[in-house]
């Protein structure tokens, strides 16, 4: 087993790439990212470790830009994400340059798949480390759409999905308690999901929800702890419904 | 089987400057031939090509779509060598392209089009507009700007936001407009088209319009002559209206009337 991981481009004798799964593990390890596709907007939801006293906060986005109406979050290698969030950028100028249109979120999305899987199968290099969550939406249909990709180089679209740390235990929740959703409360599905496997509050959770007419806007930290508060509130409430009948019998 | 070494080389200056670890590369290039004065060598390859674009061609959005039409004489110097040429390409079944300049040179890269056109529906499951494929054919003739490639096209078409025409040309200029006549016989052609357009004719009044446009320019250009092909493109595509000798054009639009002195002569000269 040992002798398959050093070049990648060697298949182990039971099928594996083990340098892609590898890098499934960096992923696994990285913060936990959830995003949700709303009727009229989709949310992304990153985990923020506490930064330092003395880091400035506002330079360490988790939530970027690709394009007026697409966004990426990711989960595991930063520095590998910087990289291909770059091209990622650069080709979705170049597609408007080459044919005068913004390019659809599926289209970005498969390049960057591209890109992974790429290098997958050169020599000398190592895939990226990173899973990516991409929202956005069509210009021509004006639908949202949230895609992911993996270190593989698959992707597939989602109504909800999350990558990182904890992810199965978000998924799990994410499929008990998807419904459509607009506006709000997509949000705070989203932020319930991510609160799973983060300790509540606003300094933890950095939120981004991307609107047809507005683009991509981060939610500040104030109105995160408002909707946590909301949250918690409902949790309680819940939980007070259910005790009361049984104190009856 | 294909000969893709077309296809492959000059796509589009950005992505193909960016290899693999993210750096900009040297842009694509072929072997230039040994000789002592290059520029004056390309010079003459295009004084060669030149007289080539002896033809006429025009294209015009009106309130039902897009007509296209242009004349079928290919000329070689004071020879005429045919007189069958097809001027118009269908690059797929929406969009038309024209053709002036080098007879290959459009042909190839319409051919070209028409496979990266059908390359960007499969990979995007929609249509490319007609926006984007004019685009993408500028682009290319931006590439082998210099390089003696003579194509004056218009590319003609409908798509989702409704008729659109491009005027793209071998120097990597491309325009976007609602008239245009691209040839020797286009300052004829825009005479005629120019002062009988109206923005809402009929497909009859605007298939007559180019028809009288490309006899009128075969009247007085040397160079344009044959039959006069008409197209029209609408929200289903494409359709040829008419192709009609320009000889024959003449006399529908001057009918001969023998005059009264004429008619006594053939009459006193009797049976």
């Amino acid at each position: 087993m040992a002798r398959y991981d050093r070049a990648i481009t060697v298949f182990s004798p039971d099928g594996h790439l083990f340098q892609v799964e590898y890098a499934l593990e960096a992923v696994r390890k990285g913060n936990a990212a959830v995003g949700v596709r709303g009727i009229d907007n989709v949310v992304l939801g990153v985990e923020k470790k506490s930064t330092a006293k003395l880091q400035d906060s506002r330079s360490v986005r988790k939530i970027v830009n690709l394009d007026d109406h697409i966004a990426l979050a990711c989960a595991g290698l930063k520095a590998d994400a910087r990289v291909l969030i770059n091209r990622a950028r650069v080709e979705c100028q170049s597609h408007r340059l080459t044919v005068e249109d913004p390019c659809t979120v599926e289209y970005i999305t498969r390049h960057i798949a591209g890109l992974q899987q790429k290098y997958t199968q050169s020599g000398g290099v190592r895939p990226f480390g990173l899973s990516t969550l991409i929202v956005g939406f069509d210009p021509y249909t004006g639908s949202p759409s949230l895609y992911q990709t993996d270190p593989s180089g698959t992707f597939s679209a989602w109504k909800a999905n999350a990558t990182g740390r904890n992810s199965n235990s978000i998924r799990e929740f994410l499929e008990k308690n998807f419904k459509e959703t607009s506006g709000q409360e997509t949000v705070k599905l989203a932020i319930r999901a991510l609160l799973e496997v983060v300790e509540s509050g606003g300094k933890n959770i950095e939120v981004a929800v991307m609107t047809k007419e507005h683009g991509l806007r981060q939610l500040e930290e104030a109105e995160i702890d408002a909707i946590v508060a909301e949250i918690e509130a409902e949790k309680a409430a819940a939980e007070a419904a259910k005790k009361a009948p049984l104190k009856d019998t | 089987m294909l000969d893709t070494t077309a296809l492959e080389s000059f796509p589009s200056l950005i992505s193909h400057g960016i290899n693999v670890a993210g750096e900009i590369s040297a842009p694509p290039s072929f072997q230039l031939p040994n000789s002592n004065d290059f520029d004056g060598f390309v010079k003459e390859t295009i004084q060669m090509v030149k007289p080539a674009k002896g033809t006429t061609t025009l294209a015009f959005i009106f309130k039902e779509g897009v007509m296209v039409a242009a004349d079928s004489r290919a000329s070689m110097g004071g020879y005429i060598s045919s007189h069958s040429v097809k001027k118009i390409i269908e690059i797929n079944p929406y969009m038309l392209g024209t053709m002036a300049g080098g007879a290959a040179d459009c042909q190839f890269w319409h051919r070209n089009l028409g496979i990266k056109c059908r390359l960007h529906e499969l990979a995007n499951k929609r249509r490319i507009s007609v926006t984007g494929a004019s685009k993408l054919l500028a682009n290319i003739l931006y590439s082998y700007r210099g390089m003696g490639l003579s194509v004056g096209t218009m590319i003609a078409g409908w798509d989702e936001t409704g008729p659109g025409l491009y005027y793209v040309d071998s120097e990597g200029g491309r325009l976007k407009g609602n008239r245009f006549s691209v040839g020797s016989g286009s300052p004829y052609a825009y005479g005629v088209l120019d002062s009988g357009y109206k923005y809402d004719m009929s497909v009859e009044e605007a298939s007559e319009l180019a028809r009288r446009a490309i006899y009128h320019a075969t009247f007085r250009d040397g160079a344009s002559g044959g039959v006069a092909s008409v197209y029209y493109v609408g929200p289903t595509g494409w359709k040829k209206l008419s192709g009609d000798d320009v000889g024959e054009l003449h006399y529908h639009y001057n009918p001969v009337t023998p005059s009264t002195v004429e008619q006594e002569m053939v009459e006193a000269a009797g049976p």
